[in-house]
């Protein structure tokens, strides 16, 4: 039995604007534990990298976190625990930021600084975070690259990010995420800008580097099919709120939450050509305009009307590791002693 | 295929020179090369490959937005007929009318100081479509619903809509003026799945009920299988398989199609994997291997295939493939 690695417990993360404070994530609850490869999927706005980035702090200034909000990360083998939105001085959080945790973005040329070399810039960061000398750094670099299968890794070393090819950068980036051996790597997207035959490599590449490290990967995409290759469990988020969570098989092939069902039906099955496509209906509202009750009622296929958008349903869970929150569905008979 | 297609390509080619180093010979990208393909009048025409295979390319040549190194483009419908290496000015302007793009990214094409109605309307004013404000307002309207757009929307900016909204606008925009050709390119790449579905079952009633044909250019195959009737895989700006979709998936006899298809992620987490894995990457088209262009990365190549041009063939009714061992190989 693997150790729990990080626990969140009603992460509540609201920004400042001009409009006031807008909701991202509301009251969301998960744990990862080490070597699992979390799932976290939803449409675009619905609060995914925001959620993502707040395990290491990184949201914008304009931040408040709920008073109820913990996200708590195993230190060191004693049982020493750090409280992550508790840290406050830079010093704390390098720990933290591309120490135990590390992440991986979606558009790798974004991520990486144009100018300097990509052997320059994994240097850069061990030299930050490890005791290591320039000289072991680079020759570690430069395993790390030919470990994320770069051939010519020593010529690599010295390259731009501009002079890789798309499949190449992304591999780059792993293997800078993975040098400084995080306990959880945040992979944000990672394969939408690549080819599907590149994403296959990539996905390959996030599986074995699993296998071989131990580490933990919170795995955050949109595609439905890229999570039943990769993920150990999965948690479906809408409007800033988990609205399901259980193993990946409970969630592909027998999904209880509407939106999980709708999510499924959108996408084109290479099984049955002639099946019509049945989109999620509508569009996910700004989250300036939340609604009332169960955020998702407004495009809920089963609205139970003066129920769903007046209350807030609860988190029930229906078998082991699988919880949802919604007043269609049943709850377990067992459950209601 | 029946009837007289719509579009007609033979032997196209799109070649690109590119400076090489200071006194040596110019490089040439072969972006398109040799392509033939036949449209017929409403379908939908899909076209697959990875980055830089070309799809882009064939799709702007077949709308003349790029020069044309050789070959024949030939459009026809209703009696009008255009040869696209040879058209006049006023030809070109004519042909316009009949062709519109769709493009990938909403947030991109919509410009974000014009209302909603302006954009729509740009196209009718750019080509004096129309005689009079009401009748371009008319005209907007009607499209505009076609495409589910709210009315009451139309003197909203852009921004104030999401991407599956804004996709709807740029169809909207594409369909103003009448057209008969639509280049849709990867119209749906950057939305949710969600989203997706909706605007692909739209592009699907617009084309039945406008009598549209579309190229529909995907890295999807998923995406390609459920909207296209006949199915072009590109590699390397050549064409390696064409067949109607439902061939296609059935019966692949081209190792790249069935390459293409193993790699999309199965949504069954215990599907079995019988994939071919691709190695590395799309080699450059400025040096494009030898013989058949994929066997570098083709898990069956052999000596033969290194040297020799593999003919483009009919292997079965309607079924055209590229490759020596298109019989042999059981995919």
């Amino acid at each position: 039995m693997s150790r729990q690695l990080i626990s969140v417990r009603d992460l509540t993360v609201r920004f400042r604007t001009d409009e006031g404070l807008v909701t991202a994530v509301d009251g969301a609850s998960f744990e990862l534990k080490d070597g699992e490869i979390l799932g976290l999927v939803g449409e675009s706005g619905s609060g995914k990298s925001v959620m993502a980035k707040s395990l290491m702090q990184l949201n914008a200034g304009n931040t408040v976190y709920g008073p109820e909000s913990r996200i708590i990360m195993r230190d060191g083998e004693n049982g020493g625990e750090i409280d992550v939105l508790s840290l406050t001085s830079a010093q704390e959080l390098k720990r933290i930021r591309g120490g135990a945790i590390s992440m991986i973005f979606q558009e790798p040329m974004a991520s990486f600084a144009p100018a300097i070399t990509v052997g320059d810039q994994m240097v850069e960061q061990l030299l930050l975070h490890t005791s290591m000398t320039k000289r072991q750094a680079k020759d570690f670099s430069i395993e790390m690259l030919n470990r994320v299968g770069i051939s010519d890794a020593e010529q690599r070393f010295d390259q731009y990010a501009f002079e890789l090819s798309g499949g190449m950068r992304q591999r780059a980036m792993i293997a800078m995420a993975l040098s400084t051996r995080p306990k959880l790597l945040i992979a944000d997207e990672p394969t939408t800008a690549l080819d599907v035959t590149i994403q296959a490599q990539v996905i390959d590449l996030m599986k074995d580097i699993v296998a071989e490290f131990g580490m933990a990967i919170l795995f955050i995409t949109h595609d439905l099919g890229v999570i039943a290759q990769t993920a150990d469990r999965v948690a479906v988020m809408y409007l800033g709120k988990i609205v399901e969570t259980g193993s990946v098989r409970q969630i592909i092939q027998a999904p209880e939450h509407p939106y999980t069902k709708g999510l499924l039906n959108a996408l084109p099955n290479l099984d049955d050509l002639g099946a019509p496509l049945t989109p999620v209906a509508g569009d996910i509202p700004s989250p300036l305009e939340r609604p009332s009750g169960c955020v998702f009622h407004t495009r809920c296929p089963q609205v139970i009307a003066g129920r769903c958008d007046a209350e807030i349903p609860e988190i029930i869970d229906l078998a082991a590791g699988h919880s949802v929150s919604c007043f269609a569905v049943p709850p377990p008979v067992e459950a209601s002693v | 295929m029946t009837g007289k297609p719509l579009i007609s390509v033979r032997d196209l080619s799109v070649h690109f020179s590119i400076s090489g180093p200071l006194f040596g010979p110019k490089k040439i990208v072969r972006a398109v090369d040799k392509v033939s393909i036949d449209i017929a009048p409403g379908t939908f025409f899909g076209l697959v490959g990875e980055s830089g295979s070309g799809k882009t390319t064939l799709g702007r040549a077949l709308l003349k937005a790029v020069p044309i190194t050789g070959g024949q483009i030939q459009f026809s419908d209703n009696g009008v007929s255009f040869d696209l290496s040879e058209l006049s000015k006023a030809d070109l302007k004519e042909y316009r009318k009949r062709c519109q793009l769709i493009f990938q990214d909403p947030y991109a094409a919509l410009s974000p100081r014009m209302t909603v109605r302006d954009i729509i309307a740009e196209p009718l004013e750019v080509m004096k479509l129309t005689s009079s404000r009401e009748e371009t307002d008319e005209r907007v309207r009607e499209i505009a619903a076609k495409c589910r757009l709210n009315l009451e929307h139309l003197r909203r900016y852009p921004h104030a809509f999401s991407g599956g909204q804004r996709q709807r606008i740029s169809i909207a925009r594409a369909l103003v003026c009448k057209p008969r050709f639509l280049v849709a390119d990867e119209c749906v790449a950057a939305l949710d799945v969600s989203i997706q579905a909706d605007i692909l079952n739209l592009l699907n009633s617009l084309q039945k009920e406008l009598g549209l044909t579309f190229l529909f250019i995907s890295h999807d195959l998923s995406v390609v299988a459920h909207t296209c009737d006949h199915v072009a895989v590109m590699y390397l700006g050549q064409i390696v398989e064409i067949a109607p979709t439902k061939k296609l998936f059935a019966t692949t006899r081209h190792p790249y199609t069935k390459a293409l298809l193993s790699a999309i992620p199965h949504l069954d987490p215990d599907a079995e994997k019988t994939a071919i894995k691709l190695e590395g990457e799309i080699p450059s088209p400025i040096n494009p291997p030898s013989g058949c262009k994929f066997h570098t990365r083709c898990p069956f190549a052999q000596d033969r295939c290194t040297t020799e041009e593999p003919e483009w063939r009919e292997i079965d009714d309607d079924h055209f493939v590229s490759c020596h061992f298109a019989d042999e190989l059981a995919l």
